[in-house]
């Protein structure tokens, strides 16, 4: 019987704890708890955090503080490692490079409807240009939504990533940021955009600049209307003052329904 | 942690994504436990723990909700970590040639493993290894990780009284090797 006890006492001493950190690989491998890094964002270093469908959260270390911080305000379990991995990385340099998306995944399955549609329609911006709440809204085929997409865009979990710095307020002021409106102003200014210049023209009533030539309006900074010769440039306060001039709607940036 | 896994079912049924973290959480130093038993050292019984709950959480995905309230989860998630345990010692043998990694000849040993007595769990693996299969899993799932004999039954899927003797036999066996080794 002595032995008995001594051999069972001797196999119940071999039990181990699982190694730290087994219960967050494990949540990471089946998608339930997403890794984090800090990356040198165009603001300054910046928390990105990923899982295996794509990247989940981007925060400037600065709005965010501590990865403690960062971890706990995540929606979803997290832990820091190094840094993403090589085709993540990859991906995401040039989506910060270039202001556009890319083949950078980004996770959006936990966002619901209209505010994907929302957020997808906005990583259509091109770097450089600017759109109103209104246009998002109509595009998405929800005119009367104007204000559910600011609050869809206040809460994109990827700003910068998704360009929702490049939306600004209908009657052409630059609005609210979630990190601040100084920070939309200097993402505007690094796209070559001069805020002042933008806020300008908008306190002057202009809202749409069409050219002479081909009687086709647009928004201000859409790539079309920036190669308008000063000779041929006409402002417009809305779309009705457009179209009563002659002038149709540019099928790039859109300011109309086609 | 018996109350937990109690109404762990329930929860997975209703809330599977926010209650499986505490389902790792209650059984993995029970999974590891075992593993670093039934495979050839730690590197293979982290593997086996963390590819467990891998397909446990497939598994749960795909079941329908009645399903994951009537498991028996410690004996259910055993009846996957011992296959896993099995496939691993069987690809070990096909393919000697695998990195033999051994706790023994660790070239970085952990500190804190060589602390708690990391040699001692070479040793009994080694004595371990030497009796049959269902003895062996039967005698790590009774007195390492504490399983029921019903428990090991439904894992196994052997009778409760088998598994009794499994246990019994596979003691006597060890004994037999101890008092030889002296």
């Amino acid at each position: 019987m002595n032995t008995q006890d001594s051999l069972t006492r001797q196999l119940a001493a071999l039990r181990r704890p699982a190694p730290d950190g087994t219960v967050d690989v494990v949540l990471r491998r089946v998608d339930l708890a997403d890794s984090f890094a800090v990356v040198e964002g165009p603001t300054g270093p910046a928390y990105v955090a990923w899982n295996g469908r794509g990247v989940t959260a981007f925060v400037p270390v600065d709005v965010a503080g501590s990865p403690g911080d960062f971890a706990h305000r995540h929606p979803r379990p997290a832990t820091q490692v190094d840094a993403p991995p090589e085709r993540l990385a990859a991906h995401l340099d040039r989506t910060m490079r270039t202001g556009r998306i890319g083949r950078l995944p980004i996770d959006l399955s936990s966002i619901g409807e209209f505010q994907r549609k929302v957020l997808e329609k906005c990583a259509e911006i091109p770097p450089g240009e600017i759109r109103p709440y209104g246009w998002i809204a109509r595009e998405i085929g929800n005119p009367g939504a104007v204000r559910a997409v600011g609050t869809a865009l206040g809460r994109n979990p990827v700003p910068v990533l998704i360009p929702c710095h490049r939306v600004v307020r209908t009657d052409g002021k630059i609005g609210n940021y979630a990190y601040g409106s100084s920070m939309k102003r200097s993402l505007l200014e690094r796209e070559g955009l001069d805020p002042d210049e933008i806020e300008a023209l908008a306190g002057r009533g202009v809202r749409l600049i069409g050219s002479d030539t081909t009687g086709i309006y647009c928004y201000p900074t859409c790539r079309h209307a920036r190669r308008i010769s000063d000779v041929h440039r006409v402002e417009f306060r809305t779309e009705s003052d457009a179209e009563a001039a002659g002038f149709r709607p540019c099928k790039i940036c859109r300011p109309a329904a086609a | 942690m018996t109350t937990t896994l109690d109404h762990l079912p329930a929860h997975l049924a209703s809330d599977l994504d926010g209650a499986f973290p505490d389902l790792v959480r209650s059984t993995s130093n029970g999974i590891y436990s075992g593993a670093l038993q039934l495979t050839r050292n730690r590197h293979d019984a982290e593997d086996v723990t963390q590819e467990t709950f891998v397909r446990i959480y497939r598994s749960l995905r795909s079941y329908p909700p009645e399903r994951i309230r009537s498991l028996d989860l410690k004996p259910w998630v055993w009846t996957i970590a011992l296959n896993l345990c099995r496939n691993r010692a069987r690809s070990r043998a096909r393919h000697p040639e695998a990195p033999p990694v051994d706790d023994r000849i660790d070239p970085t040993p952990n500190p804190a493993d060589e602390a708690s007595g990391n040699a001692d769990l070479a040793v009994w693996r080694d004595r371990l290894s030497t009796l049959p299969t269902p003895q062996r899993s039967a005698v790590v799932l009774r007195h390492v990780v504490d399983l029921s004999y019903e428990e090991i039954a439904a894992a196994t899927g052997r009778s409760g009284s088998t598994s009794r003797s499994d246990v019994r036999r596979g003691l006597a066996r060890l004994r037999t090797l101890i008092e030889e080794e002296q």
